[in-house]
């Protein structure tokens, strides 16, 4: 499905700032699988994920999506094949627009848009029922501005959107890490329902280890732009955070996990 | 001072807001969807103008024709800019201004001079000035009101389109709308060009109804843009829906013109307006800012909750 094939990207090339992001990076994901990824901060988690959706150019290496080599897409043509979900709720929906709106020009990503109406009757009823089992009350708001929900039904709304044409790779980028607690639990049932259903080929960044383990059939560690740990099936639901964690104090060289993923 | 004249200001200045208009419903498309300041609309406003004018007198082309290639002039100015901006990534305002300047010596080369009277030509104003025997002004007005409505249609339709919405959607929220798979310097260029395309017809329309064109006729038309629209804002704040917004840029742009003839009938210097036209876009810009650091500030106290 997805193959990603001796990826290299490094910042600030040349200078004080240099930063090698991704060293290399090899990673080939079978149709349905969902990955977990979980690493310290700077690992290259987030940057595989943009690299995948073409924020920024890679340096070498190929993308393969499917059979579509799409390392060198513009990033608004790869859209047609990737679902994307941000941490940050304010960056997945168009604040000043309408629910309805936004799940219309979600509707047709990829797609050559035209002169027709933005959106039709029969949508509205296809989104009334769609936004009913999302069970956020949203169904009776389709003519809302989408600056006035809250972080988390933006955020379940983002998921709605990302998979409303079913995308090939769904890209969730620590989706929940800026939701409390319950909130968050909520968006990745939603998550994991979605995924379930429409099987979806998907990657999740994670901070939380539980979570890492709990969701997806394959879990992935990175650290300074590498894949270190790479566990699927059976092999992954046996697995404990402190397994998680002995494995990441191997790779760090002794050096103890953060805060967060200790915290979580 | 007689009233029969001051009403006959009052009515000129109505008809020049509603010209003006059209120029602020450009205006309104950078400033309010796109979220950029264009600044090239000084330079195309004039240029609208100025084109028209050599058309009409220099070579004799119909009045109506002559507005059409000012709006294509509009069109291409706008261009320049999306392309500076969108594809060599120099920010809104530098690359408007660049366009803006540039159009400054394009124009005085395509008049030959720093303006050209259109006295002695017919305008698409005097076919109706001679059926009826009204005023060129009171003409201009009816006439400017026909287009600005068929303006404020045609924008009203394009941006419940498909590309329409993407477009809002850029100004909005553009790494939403590019992971949706919209190629946003594309959206961003059409903008450009549909902003100041109009605003080339604008300029058109009043060098047409004022009866000439001159190389400054454009400048510190941004500011006029903004003013019209802010008083628009307060005058119809509580209208929300797309076409009622696009109104009130109108409505903004008659008002101002009708504060202008007031004040200058009061006694004011010409060339105080621009002055008092910053101000009144500075003011408007500057107060939500303060009100709310005003807020910030009281809503503090050092207890909690009880006083708050």
């Amino acid at each position: 499905m997805l193959k990603i094939s001796n990826v290299r990207k490094t910042f600030n090339a040349g200078t004080i700032n240099e930063k090698k992001a991704l060293n290399g990076i090899n990673l080939h994901l079978e149709p349905e699988d969902f990955v977990t990824i979980i690493g310290g901060n700077g690992a290259g988690k987030s940057t595989t994920l943009n690299m995948i959706a073409g924020v920024y150019p890679i340096d070498s290496g190929t993308i393969t999506l499917d059979g579509v080599n799409i390392s060198r897409l513009p990033e608004h043509a790869r859209a047609k094949y990737l679902g994307r979900v941000f941490q940050d709720p304010m960056r997945g929906t168009a604040a000043d627009m309408e629910i309805q709106e936004n799940l219309a020009l979600a509707l047709r990503r990829g797609e050559k848009r035209g002169l027709r109406w933005g959106i039709s009757k029969e949508e509205k009823e296809q989104y009334k029922t769609l936004l009913t089992r999302l069970d956020l009350g949203l169904e009776d708001r389709l003519s809302s501005k989408v600056g006035l929900l809250s972080g988390g039904q933006r955020q379940a709304l983002t998921l709605l959107m990302a998979t409303l044409k079913k995308p090939k790779l769904l890209l969730l980028d620590e989706h929940t890490a800026a939701l409390d607690p319950k909130t968050a639990k909520k968006v990745l049932d939603l998550t994991e329902e979605i995924v379930n259903e429409n099987h979806l080929t998907a990657l999740m960044v994670t901070h939380n280890m539980k979570d890492a383990i709990r969701l997806g059939n394959r879990l992935i560690m990175m650290h300074e732009g590498r894949i270190i740990y790479d566990v699927r099936g059976e092999e992954k639901k046996r697995l404990e955070v402190s397994d998680l964690l002995k494995k990441f104090e191997q790779a760090s060289g002794g050096e103890f996990a953060n805060d967060r993923m200790l915290l979580s | 001072m007689n009233i029969g004249g001051i009403l006959l200001a009052l009515q000129g200045a109505a008809s020049q807001g509603i010209l003006w208009g059209i120029f602020v419903l450009g205006v309104y498309i950078t400033y309010k969807i796109l979220d950029i300041a264009d600044l090239t609309v000084d330079g195309s406003f004039a240029l609208g103008g100025c084109v028209c004018a050599t058309l009409v007198v220099t070579h004799g082309v119909n009045p109506f024709i002559a507005l059409l290639i000012a709006t294509a002039a509009g069109v291409l100015a706008g261009a320049v800019t999306g392309f500076l901006h969108t594809v060599f990534e120099i920010p809104a305002i530098l690359a408007g201004i660049l366009t803006q300047i540039s159009l400054w010596s394009i124009n005085l080369r395509i008049m030959g001079k720093s303006n050209i009277p259109l006295l002695k030509t017919g305008t698409i104003f005097s076919g109706l000035v001679d059926a009826t025997g009204m005023k060129t002004s009171l003409a201009s007005g009816l006439i400017g009101l026909v287009i600005a409505g068929a303006v404020i249609f045609l924008l009203y339709w394009f941006f419940g389109t498909e590309i329409g919405s993407a477009l809002r959607a850029t100004g909005n929220n553009e790494d939403m709308i590019r992971a949706l798979g919209v190629n946003t310097k594309m959206t961003k260029m059409i903008a450009l060009m549909m902003a100041n395309g109009l605003v080339g017809l604008s300029g058109a329309l009043v060098c047409q109804s004022q009866k000439y064109a001159d190389i400054g006729m454009g400048t510190g038309a941004i500011v006029i843009g903004l003013a019209a629209i802010v008083i628009g804002d307060v005058l119809m704040g509580k209208v929300r829906n797309f076409a009622g917004r696009l109104i009130s840029a109108v409505v903004g742009s008659i008002v101002y013109f009708l504060i202008r003839a007031i004040v200058l009938q009061l006694g004011m210097d010409a060339n105080d307006m621009k002055l008092l036209s910053a101000i009144i876009v500075a003011l408007a810009l500057c107060v939500p800012v303060a009100m709310e650091k005003y807020r910030l500030k009281h809503s503090y106290s050092e207890g909690g909750e009880e006083d708050a």
